[in-house]
């Protein structure tokens, strides 16, 4: 298939909609991704043809649902090239990934008086459950310091890497500075003291690399929902030396091996960490979801054409008067398409609400990263994500709009 | 005092209302009617006053003088403001118990609940959840 803005499109049924009567332009991605057609037929094919618990019983059906699940493991495996000292665990998002990891790598390996690290540009989903695991253990969190750009401060960074670290956990992109994370550099520097680091992929996954043997990367964490799978899915990679000694943290269904009043001992790994049923017709839509997201980035022309948007919306935003861009990194390449600002005199609310009525999906407040936007602006900002299916046309159609808004607003 | 009942005046905005077919052009008006709001003093902008359950801040205070309930607010979002205002319209100046058995109908009839956001909408409702409960306060 040769990919380009318009039979991307074709490929997501929803984006012909409309809303108020008016062409719909998604711009709120960084939220959730919308979904392409293999994955919703899939989803339907399952529950009308495949649909039986998996792992559990010796019939046909749960042996089909079985393999559709492992089958979605294995695309996840292959799009994030875990080799084999790693496990692909299976969740219900990244937040559920979040606090797995530190549920059980806290009780098995940090300490009173032990330090986890942590930027001051985490998404609340690796920073609150985080506080929740350092409380119980009587450790304390450090936050690797950002910049004015939203830039991590390497030298600081290097300085806070002592002897009672005993990981470090941090967004490859925040989800509010959209800007790509030294991880690379990162890992070989907490490698070279022995400490392990954890990467928060939610918005990496999709706008960066994915490899996590090239990152190096102790475990890698992100949602399917937001790389063109169903909601409900998330993922924790691990590796398999750490993830053994870890506990698990959901006890129940699937996770066992043998129990008895006495005690139980545990499934190996993945299963160890999967207790219950899972969301299986969606893990199982990996296999299409990440096949479209490895076509459009493997395609030159959809990255060209998506460099060229960000340059475009970046350089027209920062036209306007009084608005100010949170995340610019100093070299732009190190810029995906999730772009936040504040502009003076108008709040973010009220852009988000005049903008939903022209039709444009866009994210308004805090972001779910309330430490950070306070950094840059006491009313919050406002966030427009993109995906390869958004196009030129619909990033000029909104700078148009953004400026009808604002002159509604009287802000310029 | 205002010598209109609140279903009065509530009427004459849900007609003012009736002429726009556009939302933005709603939206135009509710910004226009913020600027008519009466500005809570700077003084009362304490935590207390602050209405959850908005994204924006918004505060609300009271007067309770002659029998009859005066409000004043202000919002750091302008839409919000028009919101506040048009509650302020209806209900400012009205005896408590006039304020407290109304149903806020008007809301429903200028559309604005269903065409709120969830976030806003969780602010209208505890904006008028304020009034109601100001008006209580008062009741005799």
């Amino acid at each position: 298939m040769i990919l380009n803005g318009n039979n991307i499109r074709e490929a997501f049924p929803i984006l012909e909609r409309s809303v108020y009567g008016k062409r719909f332009v998604y711009f709120d991605n960084a939220a959730t991704s919308q979904k392409p057609r293999e994955v919703l037929e899939l989803h339907d094919t399952i529950y009308r043809n495949s649909n039986a618990n998996i792992h559990r019983a010796v019939h046909r059906l749960s042996a089909e649902a079985t393999d559709l699940y492992e089958q979605g493991r294995a695309a996840v495996k292959r799009f994030i090239n875990a080799g084999e000292d790693g496990c692909v665990i299976l969740t219900s998002g990244a937040t559920a990934s979040f606090n797995l990891l530190a549920h059980s790598f806290t009780a098995r390996f940090v300490g009173k008086g032990d330090r986890i690290l942590v930027s001051e540009a985490e998404h609340h989903s690796n920073l609150v459950p985080w506080q929740l695991a350092c409380d119980r253990v009587g450790a304390e969190l450090g936050f690797i310091p950002v910049d004015d750009r939203g830039e991590i401060i390497l030298d600081e960074y290097e300085r806070m890497l002592d002897g009672r670290v005993k990981l470090v956990s941090v967004a490859q992109v925040s989800n509010v500075l959209g800007i790509v994370n030294p991880i690379r550099e990162m890992v070989s520097m907490a490698h070279a003291k022995g400490i392990p680091v954890a990467v928060d992929g939610a918005q990496g996954v999709v706008h960066s690399e994915s490899d996590v043997a090239a990152l190096g990367c102790d475990f890698y964490i992100f949602s399917g929902h937001k790389i063109y799978a169903p909601a409900g899915t998330g993922v924790l990679y691990g590796k398999k030396a750490l993830l053994e000694k870890m506990p698990p943290f959901f006890g129940g269904g699937d996770m066992v091996g043998t129990v008895s009043f006495e005690g139980t001992t545990y499934a190996p790994l993945p299963l160890k960490f999967e207790a219950g049923t899972p969301n299986y017709p969606a893990a199982a839509c990996y296999a299409p979801a990440l096949k479209m997201a490895e076509a459009m980035r493997s395609d030159a022309d959809v990255f060209h054409e998506e460099r060229r948007i960000v340059m475009f919306l970046v350089e027209q935003l920062q036209k306007i008067n009084g608005l100010r861009i949170a995340g610019l990194p100093r070299d732009m390449g190190n810029k995906v398409p999730v772009i936040s600002f504040s502009v003076e005199g108008a709040h973010p609310e009220d852009m988000a609400l005049i903008l939903d009525k022209m039709g444009i999906a866009v994210r308004s407040g805090l972001m779910c990263a309330e430490p950070l936007v306070r950094k840059f602006s006491d009313k919050g900002l406002l966030r427009i994500s993109l995906l390869p299916y958004n196009t030129m046309e619909e990033a000029e159609f909104f700078m148009e709009c953004l400026k009808k808004t604002l002159a509604m607003l009287k802000a310029i | 005092m205002n010598t209109r009942k609140p279903e009065e005046i509530a009427e004459e905005v849900v007609a003012e209302f009736s002429v726009f077919d556009e939302w933005l052009d709603k939206y135009e008006y509710l910004i226009e009617l913020g600027s008519s709001l009466p500005i809570i003093d700077e003084k009362d902008k304490t935590d207390d006053k602050l209405i959850s359950g908005c994204q924006s801040r918004v505060w609300l205070a009271c007067e309770y003088r002659d029998g009859r309930i005066w409000f004043t607010a202000d919002s750091d979002a302008i839409i919000t403001k028009g919101i506040i205002s048009l509650l302020i319209r209806v209900y400012n100046g009205q005896k408590p118990e006039d304020i407290a058995s109304s149903d806020f109908g008007f809301i429903e009839k200028i559309g604005l609940r269903e065409n709120l956001s969830p976030t806003r909408a969780n602010g209208l409702v505890s904006m008028i959840g304020q009034i109601k409960a100001y008006a209580k306060k008062y009741e005799c």
